[in-house]
């Protein structure tokens, strides 16, 4: 294996390109039309410093040295915890300003608009990117019996992504936004998203290239399928015009109709591929390892990946429905979500099913609970979903807090238990632990998000069909009953409780982090399996 | 069963099926929206937003008003009495990016132009819970307090002269969304429209942008152009050009 530092032809290019960066950035700091993008290429500037000081002090080369490079997995799981709790504190704050308004402090740093891209970023694309990031090279590792290809580049990928993280994020707070929703990243960042998405891609698909054995494994199915998806949905969908190279405002290309059509089209499959299609992947892996039985299914699995993929693409405008978008366009979109629910499924029972024979497991290992009350949410959430791109229920729902609700049952109930799942697996693997520090823990953190989750989702329910009813109410002299205002505040409780479902899953979350440092830092603790929170049921 | 194989021992083949599969979709949904001539309504009045306007709806993007503020009525009985005639497509086609919404914590703002006075609009923003006690909105004092300067949008309506236009419906022979005219005199546009007392040339303004555009000092502050001026000249415009007595809705059905 070549690991001669440096010197080697990836490390001179590597030292190129961010000399290169450095000049570049540095450049466009010192003219910057406004602070933000000034402090962004700032930003951009000392990350590529570090980066270089890193590379010639021989960094990536004196990592992990065993078969497979375990050292830059690590660096995601850690990434993905840190962002993951950073995300659901800023999540639970915003449900309490919409509770308490005066929590905003009328300040444009802390207002809920700027507070919202902050939230979704920072669980999607941080919390979940990381944990998706790792996890794949992790699984293509140990499925294709190779080290990650590259010594560089693994690293790259990983601060480059989190650079991406940093300069979103900060990015929102100082209100530098496109406003498409799940891609709000101004035209820069993006520019720095595509490249390192690019090397990601070439890392993942060297690796499978080099693989030792003779088949793909389905998880890298669903891996790939979710890299190079996010690539396309991300260089069309976030085409603009930039004021100025050297500030960060632009304009979407698209306008009107068309620019919705492809943003709900990029926004549904930001879900579809991002928040699925790469779980699912963690799930075809995790779940059968941890249960210690074969996937259910084979050709399930060939079945639902292609139907999934294909399908998936076309859901896009029953985020539109009865909208200024052609109804030709609405129908298909209510159509192809229908059917959606059938490879949606496929996936659910093929992940569930791979319990046959262990479902005793559910008693004795809170883990492998997280990972299949996960995938019952994975089944939930995606029979609301198409019953949702329905017309007429969208009529209702549309618009309203059902909405947040569903999206919270996908959110919390499947990428966040499959993540904690998979973390919770991952720690004591990676480093080389007997088992976690602690499973009481994890039961602890299990109740705690479970009853989040469920705190958030009914009262989301409640509070969205009553507003929708409301806002259609007539009285019987035939004048609508309520003015917006009072609708408003009916949702007050549903907010308060939402808010409360929300610290339960921050609770949880912390927990986790408590349980993961102990770990990685001493013995697993005496556990018996009587513990009063595993005791089997007499 | 036919054999899978060929792709699950060539990832090149995988890829590329991938790449295929995922593809179809998004070419048979969006490619045609640009095709079919009756994805944009034909209607009179739309034109693109002048200066000032713009600059209110850069401010309306960065402090994501879309997140809690729909712009976008649906043909329903109760949407259409609560808030006025259903909207079009061709309302938002000079709309980079489209501010359609998703939810509404708030209420709809599609057709909020002209319903409230620029005295509740300022009064609204400084503390919304002064006008309507019961309202979840934040304040947005800051933004009376911070100027904007009229020169840098002269490049921001070229940047969107780079954009894609919808085909047909330009208001100019041009084919781009804002004249040269237009461009050159963008600073004294925005300074004119928001009722700046040194350059009055709202003559200029109302022949490059019609006669229905909204010139005064709406911030309270005439001797200041602030993000407040620009975002209630923005407000007070949105749904209030198409002009509906000539709207033909059945020729427009789609």
């Amino acid at each position: 294996m070549n690991r001669g530092g440096i010197t080697t032809s990836g490390g001179i290019f590597t030292a190129l390109v961010l000399i290169t960066g450095i000049l570049l950035t540095g450049y466009a700091g010192m003219n910057a039309l406004d602070v933000a993008f000034g402090f962004h290429m700032y930003l951009m500037a000392a990350a590529a410093i570090l980066g270089l000081i890193a590379l010639l002090m021989g960094r990536p080369y004196t990592g992990d040295a065993g078969k497979y490079n375990y050292g830059v997995v690590k660096a995601f799981v850690i990434a993905s915890i840190f962002w993951g709790v950073t995300g659901f504190i800023v999540g639970d704050y915003i449900a309490w300003e919409l509770a308490f308004p005066f929590l905003n402090w009328d300040l444009p740093w802390t207002n809920v608009g700027r507070l919202r891209p902050l939230h979704t970023s920072a669980v999607i694309f941080a919390f979940g990117g990381n944990i998706l990031l790792g996890s794949s090279f992790y699984v293509v590792q140990r499925t294709c019996h190779i080290r990650l290809v590259g010594n560089v580049a693994p690293w790259f990928v990983f601060w480059g992504y989190n650079l991406f993280i940093v300069l979103a994020g900060t990015g929102y707070l100082l209100g530098v936004t496109q406003s498409h929703e799940y891609a709000e990243p101004e035209w820069y960042v993006d520019i720095w998203l595509t490249i390192v998405w690019v090397v990601y891609l070439l890392i993942f698909m060297g690796t499978l290239m080099k693989r030792r054995v003779s088949h793909i494994y389905v998880a890298n199915w669903f891996y790939l399928a979710f890299i190079i998806t996010i690539a396309v949905l991300h260089l069309i969908h976030n085409l603009a015009i930039p004021v100025s190279f050297l500030g960060s405002k632009s304009y979407s290309f698209q306008a009107g109709v068309q620019d919705a059509m492809t943003q709900w089209w990029y926004g549904h499959n930001a879900v579809g591929f991002f928040l699925t299609a790469a779980f699912l992947a963690m799930m075809y892996y995790f779940v059968p390892k941890r249960a210690e039985r074969p996937v259910y299914s084979y050709r399930l699995s060939i079945i639902h990946f292609w139907s999934l993929i294909f399908l998936y693409m076309w859901a896009g405008p029953h985020h539109l429905h009865y909208t200024a978008l052609p109804d030709w366009t609405q129908s298909l979109g209510m159509t192809f979500s229908i059917i959606l629910w059938m490879p949606s499924w496929g996936g659910m029972i093929n992940g569930l099913m791979t319990l046959s024979g262990a479902w005793d497991k559910l008693r004795t290992d809170p883990v492998l609970r997280m990972l299949v009350v996960s995938i019952a949410f994975y089944g939930m959430s995606t029979f609301e979903g198409p019953m949702m791109a329905i017309k007429a229920v969208n009529a209702l729902s549309h618009y309203t807090d059902w909405t947040v609700g569903h999206v919270h049952s996908g959110a919390m109930g499947w990428v966040g238990m499959v993540s904690f799942g998979v973390i919770y697996c991952l720690v004591p693997w990676l480093w080389g632990k007997e088992r976690l520090y602690s499973m009481a823990l994890v039961s602890w953190h299990f109740w705690l998000s479970t009853v989040g989750i469920l705190l958030y989702i009914t009262s989301m329910w409640v509070s969205g069909i009553l507003q929708g009813l409301m806002w259609r109410a007539y009285d019987n002299l035939g004048f609508l009953e309520y003015s917006f205002v009072e609708t408003v505040e009916a949702m007050h409780p549903f907010y308060v409780i939402r808010a409360m479902g929300g610290l339960f899953f921050v609770l949880g979350s912390l927990i986790m982090v408590y349980n993961v440092v102990m770990t990685i830092r001493v013995a697993p603790r005496e556990e018996t399996h009587s513990s009063a929170v595993l005791a089997p049921a007499e | 069963m036919p054999s899978h194989e060929i792709f699950e021992k060539n990832s090149i083949v995988l890829a590329i099926a991938i790449v295929l599969v995922v593809s179809i979709a998004g070419l048979v949904e969006i490619i045609p929206l640009y095709f079919i001539k009756s994805t944009i309504e034909k209607v009179d009045g739309m034109r693109p937003y002048t200066p000032l306007e713009l600059a209110g709806r850069d401010v309306y993007v960065r402090e994501g008003c879309y997140l809690c503020h729909s712009q976008m009525i649906r043909p329903f009985r109760d949407e259409v009495e609560r808030y006025g005639h259903y909207s079009l497509a061709a309302e938002s086609m000079y709309d980079h990016p489209f501010q359609w919404g998703s939810k509404r914590t708030g209420p709809d703002l599609a057709r909020v132009g002209n319903k409230y006075s620029d005295k509740w609009h300022r009064d609204h923003m400084n503390d919304p819970r002064s006008i309507v006690p019961a309202s979840v909105m934040p304040g947005y004092s800051f933004l009376g307090k911070t100027d904007i300067d009229p020169k840098r949008y002269k490049a921001h309506l070229k940047a969107l002269n780079w954009t894609a236009q919808p085909s047909g419906v330009s208001e100019n022979d041009t084919g781009a969304m804002y004249t040269q005219a237009m461009i050159d005199n963008a600073a004294a546009d925005l300074a004119a429209q928001a009722g700046d007392p040194d350059s009055d040339d709202s003559e200029g303004l109302q022949k490059r942008y019609g006669g229905k555009i909204n010139v005064r000092d709406f911030d309270g502050d005439p001797n200041r152009i602030t993000e407040l001026d620009a975002l209630i000249a923005y407000m007070q415009m949105l749904g209030t050009l198409v002009d509906f007595k000539t709207y033909n809705a059945k020729a427009n059905l789609r």
